[in-house]
């Protein structure tokens, strides 16, 4: 009754994707490094956005794909190769965060903190320069080497068939994602919350995670769901595993909604100044609109998009609001970043599309060979078939 | 026996493929009152029986929501014109304070009222007789078999050609399942002398028991924890005081919260001279001063002032508010009679604040103004 062999034959992707790819990444390198001349630091500003959105997808790709392993879903195999392409972004992250760290004196208050200031002086132990760039090249290192291990068996699969490779890939996975939870909090802590080194708030990194895990799969979701109306996968797979992705973003918008309000209410309840300050900058002249604009634009649209049954099998619906939600997680990101420099104005002029450009186009180029030397499926997987007759 | 009526032909599948497969053939042949009962829910069924989508979301999302709207009604009106209390220094409407309770009542609504709905609108419960009860099929099918069941009143029913349709689809132990006479024509009473015994016995077990626990039980070791603490309770002998008082007085010198001492205790001359009335004549004072005079002063010295008491001579009445005296005494001297009393006249210091005491006392000289009049103020 159930065959083991799975049909596949590789397709691979037009070159307008290269095309693509190549024009976004040259005119957002191009507007990065006029910024980076004119406005060097408004530039290291829209740096660090991009570089906390790219490490959102790599890493939170790769969380995908290691809690696909860790739980033994079956629904998502067919698409893990989306996952791991994307996830193989990781290799770039330097490109964005060498410029910081070159930068890091006029960008972090707590590298010089004035000698009446206790509280910078006091956390001095954690934030100082050297600590900083071993945590943020150590970090890199971890993601790069889990990475690599796990990527690598799975590729191997696809010639031996090998059933233990996917053993030592739920291994990996389950050593992965406790380091997982470490690094992406501090991440959150070293290049969001130290942006405001007076600032602190313990449920931060669970806030950048639900951010994280949110993109990552939104950006799954728009490769799979094309690639797979394009019949770049196998045959068979049914718009119920649509319903899984989309209910699985649902859940993270609800995720995201619940983290942002928890932090919110505490130090709204509390109402004590040494916390209440970070929101406050951003209640003050046009920043207000613009975080009403963050409720809306990140939990009430994709909520209501997102919520009835159909509306999660329908691709054209589910691609528009994965869209959706990568914006919602830049406009987050940029919520998270800008206030803290600019007061009562919202900076926007050409500066700030650079980074988001370039981001898309290296994502593309990236995808693109991963997906020209590489299969679009893991064939070897021997999850594959269930996945792909995977109903409700 | 009489004539049996037939409900419907069953037949039973070894394996869940088949029965799907059975239950898109049975579609194919237009059948519509037809189920397929499995052990547990068969994934890809809903399609292969061409259902229509669940209407149990539209219950959800109405009832949700209205959970939602009734959440956020009643916490405004409650905490916001009912009985407004400042809590943390946030407004009587603080909207963030309600969100987790909206979100509580929304959540709770809405599961309700889905597995209610489920239950009694959706699945027709309590359903106390089928036809498909106690037969050898419902045994199998709810252990590790697959049926289908396909229903006499279906309009595309006839036994032969359903038969065959069975044969067709492969399935085993085609049988017809016949109403039982009694499950037609039973019909429940109400007032059964076995069921009202029932509820006899329900009612004297559930009040029993409630009377005993919340009674009894909590008396009894060791349930007495929370009722027997080892702790002073008021007006119990201590044994840890010298003087065995288990009330104990405040420190001296303590004093509350928005009461300052009185320094002109039995001094009335000198607080006449020295307090002066902080609180300015205006309208919200005097209608203060009004209602606390009409409460406690009024009952023996009049609502005009005039010590016409309503006690009828059971007290005796106190001297008018408008002599000479009265009127020329400073507002502290008055002051120095409501927090120290004079003669038999009582203090009012526990009764009335401080501020209150002034506005009474600006109450009273309107009233004195009122029976002796100046020239100027007919002007």
């Amino acid at each position: 009754m159930i065959s083991s062999s799975v049909e596949y034959q590789k397709k691979e992707l037009p070159s307008k994707v290269q095309t693509i790819g190549l024009g976004l990444l040259l005119v957002g390198l191009l507007i990065v490094v006029l910024g980076y001349v004119v406005n060097p630091e408004r530039s290291a500003y829209n740096n660090i956005i991009g570089l906390t959105f790219l490490i959102s997808i790599a890493v939170g790709s790769l969380f995908f794909v290691a809690i696909e392993f860790l739980s033994g879903a079956a629904w998502s195999t067919p698409f893990r190769r989306v996952g791991e392409f994307l996830s193989s972004t990781v290799w770039i992250l330097p490109l964005l965060f060498i410029p910081l760290l070159l930068n890091v004196n006029t960008i972090f208050q707590w590298t010089h903190p004035a000698p009446a200031d206790k509280t910078l002086i006091d956390k001095a132990p954690y934030l100082n320069v050297s600590f900083f760039v071993v945590r943020v090249i150590g970090f890199w290192l971890l993601w790069l080497l889990f990475y690599y291990l796990m990527i690598r068996n799975s590729r191997k699969q696809d010639q031996t068939k090998d059933q233990h490779l996917t053993k030592k890939n739920i291994k990996l996975s389950a050593i992965f994602m406790p380091l997982f939870a470490l690094t992406i909090s501090f991440t959150a802590i070293d290049w969001l919350m130290s942006i405001e080194p007076h600032w602190f708030s313990t449920i931060f990194g669970v806030y950048y995670f639900s951010g994280t895990i949110l993109a990552a799969l939104a950006i799954g979701a728009i490769f799979i769901v094309l690639l797979n109306e394009r019949g770049f996968f196998v045959k068979g797979i049914h718009t119920d595993s649509y319903y899984s992705l989309g209910a699985l973003i649902f859940a993270f918008t609800n995720f995201w909604a619940y983290i942002a309000f928890s932090q919110f209410l505490l130090i709204w309840y509390a109402n004590l100044p040494e916390e209440t300050f970070w929101f406050l900058a951003r209640w003050e002249g046009n920043w207000k609109f613009f975080s009403v604009g963050l409720i809306i634009v990140h939990f009430l649209v994709p909520y209501i998009g997102l919520l009835s049954q159909p509306s999660k099998m329908n691709p054209k619906r589910l691609i528009f609001m994965s869209g959706w939600i990568l914006f919602a997680h830049y406009y987050d990101l940029y919520w998270l970043v800008m206030p803290n420099f600019f007061k009562e104005e919202i900076p926007f002029s050409w500066i700030e599309l650079g980074f988001p450009l370039l981001i898309a186009g290296l994502i593309i180029l990236v995808f693109y060979y991963q997906a020209k030397r590489n299969n679009l499926v893991p064939i070897g997987d021997p999850k594959l078939k269930r996945g792909i007759d995977f109903r409700l | 026996m009489s004539e049996k009526i037939l409900y419907s032909y069953t037949g039973i599948f070894d394996t869940p493929d088949e029965v799907t497969h059975a239950a898109e053939e049975a579609v194919k042949q237009g059948y519509t009152k037809y189920d397929v009962n499995t052990p547990y829910p068969l994934h890809g069924m809903n399609k292969a029986m061409n259902l229509p989508p669940s209407k149990l979301g539209y219950v959800a999302l109405i009832f949700g929501l209205s959970g939602a709207l009734g959440g956020l009604l009643s916490l405004w009106w409650v905490s916001a014109i009912d009985y407004p209390l400042v809590i943390g220094g946030k407004p009587f409407f603080s909207f963030p304070a309600y969100i987790p309770v909206i979100f509580e009542v929304t959540v709770l609504s809405a599961a309700i009222a889905t597995v209610l709905a489920m239950l009694f609108f959706f699945f027709k419960l309590p359903n106390n007789a089928h036809p498909l009860h106690a037969t050898d099929y419902m045994k199998k099918v709810s252990v590790d078999k697959y049926g289908i069941v396909i229903q006499a009143d279906d309009p595309k029913f006839d036994e032969a050609s359903v038969r065959k349709f069975l044969e067709r689809v492969h399935a085993k132990e085609i049988n017809a399942v016949y109403w039982v006479e009694e499950e037609i024509t039973h019909k429940h009473k109400i007032f059964e002398p076995k069921f009202l015994t029932f509820l006899l016995v329900v009612v004297i077990i559930t009040s029993g028991t409630t009377y005993f626990s919340l009674n009894k039980l909590m008396f009894m070791l060791p349930f007495n924890w929370m009722m027997e603490q080892q702790k002073q309770n008021p007006q119990q002998k201590s044994l840890v005081f010298a003087d065995g008082f288990g009330m104990r007085k405040p420190v001296e010198g303590t004093i509350a919260r928005g009461f300052l001492p009185y320094e002109f205790q039995g001094q009335p001359d000198l607080a006449g001279e020295k307090l002066i009335n902080p609180i300015p004549i205006s309208k919200e004072s005097l209608q203060l001063g009004q209602t606390k005079y009409d409460i406690y002063c009024s009952p023996c010295h009049g609502y005009q002032g005039e010590g016409d008491s309503r006690l009828r001579g059971q007290f005796p009445n106190p001297p008018s508010l408008h002599s000479e005296k009265v009127r020329t005494w400073s507002d502290g001297r008055i002051f120095a009679v409501l927090t120290d009393g004079q003669n038999i006249m009582p203090s009012y210091s526990t009764q009335l604040t401080v501020d209150e005491r002034w506005t009474v006392i600006n109450y009273v000289r309107a009233l004195q103004r009122a029976l002796n009049a100046k020239e100027s103020d007919l002007q």
